[in-house]
């Protein structure tokens, strides 16, 4: 009886997956077409540029193409860790997107405070006006703005002339260099940056300021311990997401600010890779350089994520 | 909020406003002071004796660079990119959300799919690959190396995928019985319904479009096919004010500063156009940036 059962269901059973596969696609067939595009997009253009990093371990030429060339080992690698050049890149990406980071969370999370602090609506509303259009123009134009506005013959070093000192060269000065960067940062982002702050005091509780009030706390104490504890989950956020980034100086602000005179404070990873891997041509050098960015960027990002659930409880989905 | 009204917290007020005033000031003044340059007439400019109010008040800066034509060629590139790019963007985010915001028992190998979404996210081949696979693919010199490359932006699928999760389920259901397809539930229940999330989106890509220049940078080689912002990055950060093909015995009785004012007005106007539309959405926007970081 069991025998006949078993023998039963193994000849059973494909005629009933074979009715239900039809039946199932000739459902649902209409959403595998819809991934069709945009897998198409990230075949060629994601993961066929991931199959490309193999030229990291080539000497690439490029009529041969990815398969063609020539394989060199870690002979790449080899002469990048032994390079003073690559030490001085990889350092200068982290200062910098360190100080960035942490300058850009510390004026974003004040701003918020005062913003939060200030009840006329129209005056908060054209300072907000004001301080989140920087982000929505391109570094071309702030830099285009910013190299004249630094420059020997510009209004700032006119201003520094009025007061009797002498004219700085801000993007052609290795001191100068990185507190640019890092404030014109600032100037772009951290008005932005402080939505997803103001967005979280909104959320803080009235009641406990009401409370805290009738307790006898002024407003600096209000602040500092009603609204700071009530966003802090938000800061931690963001602070858990922000490791993901250290090694992302920013690459289209520094390639419009910097120049050979800056390289040793102001070259990143990402420059590096441009003018050695495009515009010298030594393309398995700066696919090298790219795929240790990449490799170690996203160990950093799983980092951040995990780091950002356990402290956070954020997903991205 | 209850704010007693005693000296402390008066004091308070008028520091927290005048902080944020000079912030806001702050920001705004690098702008207003190239606006006034542009305007201004050559040895004003030159000398450097604007600071935010133009002196010596002309057009002829503005003159100069728009009877040329590469300028407008620029923008052209600019506008068709935008248009093409912002669409192609679109229609692919919306193809990849929906059926990435079922389940894996109604979309069978979701999870699979959905992973390769992430991955691509999470690590990138590097400049160098991506360089040379748009190379191979025979695309520099032409549109599509501007729009193609960046045509999936993965987290706007994400976060489309995420609102359209929100859209009650029964909705889709009761149409799936009445015989609609996949492709109506999703034209006529969650497009209409994602309105909003669309329109955000839809800014925030064409805004990405306009700004973008590394990659007509290195990817077209004709100064011709130069999109606005590359073509910016000749004049303002290059000097290269040959490219703006201003007559040459003009060039000597303009300034070179106040033509870079002019031409970073020029490109910077459409956005100052679309700006107040993007800050209605600026709501949409704490999402965006919530997950953005």
């Amino acid at each position: 009886m069991q025998i006949a059962e078993k023998s039963l269901r193994v000849t059973a059973r494909p005629v009933a997956r074979k009715t239900n596969w039809r039946t199932y696609f000739g459902r649902t067939w209409p959403l595998y077409a819809m991934l069709l595009l945009p897998m198409l997009q990230l075949a060629l253009f994601h993961y066929y540029p991931m199959y490309g990093v193999v030229i990291a371990f080539q000497n690439f030429n490029p009529g041969k193409g990815f398969t063609g060339s020539p394989w060199v080992g870690l002979e790449n690698f080899r002469y990048l860790f032994t390079n003073p050049d690559f030490t001085t890149v990889l350092s200068n990406s982290l200062i910098i997107a360190v100080a960035k980071l942490i300058s850009l969370q510390c004026i974003a999370i004040s701003l918020a405070l005062m913003l939060n602090e200030a009840r006329a609506a129209l005056f908060k509303r054209t300072i907000q006006t004001a301080i989140y259009l920087p982000h929505f123009l391109s570094w071309i134009v702030l830099g285009g703005i910013l190299v004249d506005l630094l420059s020997a013959t510009g209004l700032l070093n006119r201003g520094l002339g009025v007061l009797g000192m002498e004219p700085i060269l801000f993007l052609g000065n290795n001191l100068w260099f990185r507190p640019v960067v890092v404030i014109t940062n600032l100037w772009k982002e951290a008005g932005w940056a402080t939505i997803i702050y103001l967005a979280a005091l909104t959320a803080v509780d009235p009641a406990l300021h009401e409370a805290a009030a009738i307790d006898g706390a002024n407003r600096w104490q209000r602040i500092l311990h009603v609204n700071i504890p009530g966003i802090l989950s938000v800061i931690i956020l963001i602070a858990c997401l922000n490791l993901g980034s250290v090694l992302q100086a920013g690459f289209e602000q520094i390639l419009t600010l910097y120049n050979p005179a800056v390289y040793s404070t102001g070259d990143i990873l990402d420059t590096y890779v441009y003018r050695a891997g495009l515009i010298a041509a030594r393309y398995s050098l700066g696919g090298a350089v790219g795929l240790f960015q990449s490799a170690i960027g996203f160990v950093l990002i799983l980092f951040a994520y995990r780091l950002a659930d356990k402290y956070a409880g954020y997903r991205v989905f | 909020m209850i704010i007693e009204k005693n000296w402390a917290n008066r004091l308070f007020d008028v520091a927290n406003y005048l902080l944020l005033f000079l912030f806001g000031l702050l920001c705004l003044l690098p702008m207003l002071h190239m606006i006034a340059v542009s305007f201004s007439n050559r040895s004003a400019a030159m000398g450097g004796f604007v600071t935010l109010w133009p002196i010596g008040f002309t057009l002829r800066n503005y003159e100069e660079i728009l009877s040329a034509g590469p300028v407008y060629q620029a923008f052209f590139v600019s506008v068709q990119r935008t248009l093409f790019g912002t669409l192609i963007n679109m229609a692919l985010t919306v193809l990849a959300a929906y059926p990435l915001s079922k389940s894996a028992q109604e979309l069978k190998g979701r999870n699979w799919f959905m992973w390769i979404l992430m991955v691509a996210l999470l690590f990138n081949g590097g400049l160098i690959p991506w360089f040379l696979v748009i190379r191979n693919l025979g695309l520099l010199n032409s549109l599509w190396a501007l729009i193609l490359p960046g045509a999936l932006p993965i987290w706007n699928v994400i976060l489309l995928m995420n609102f359209f999760r929100e859209v009650p389920k029964e909705l889709e259901e009761a149409a799936i019985i009445d015989g609609a397809s996949y492709w109506n539930t999703l034209w006529y229940i969650y497009l209409p319904l994602s309105i909003p999330a669309l329109a955000t989106l839809t800014l925030f890509a064409a805004v990405g479009h306009w700004n973008a220049w590394f990659d007509g940078m290195i990817l077209i080689t004709r100064n011709s096919l130069y999109p606005i912002m590359t073509f910016l990055r000749t004049v303002v950060i290059d000097m290269n004010l040959q490219i703006l093909s201003v007559n040459h015995t003009d060039i000597y009785n303009l300034s070179d500063r106040a033509i870079r004012a002019a031409n970073i007005v020029v490109a910077t106007v459409p956005i100052l156009i679309v700006y107040p539309f993007l800050q209605r959405y600026f709501i949409h926007g704490i999402r965006l940036g919530a997950v953005k970081g």
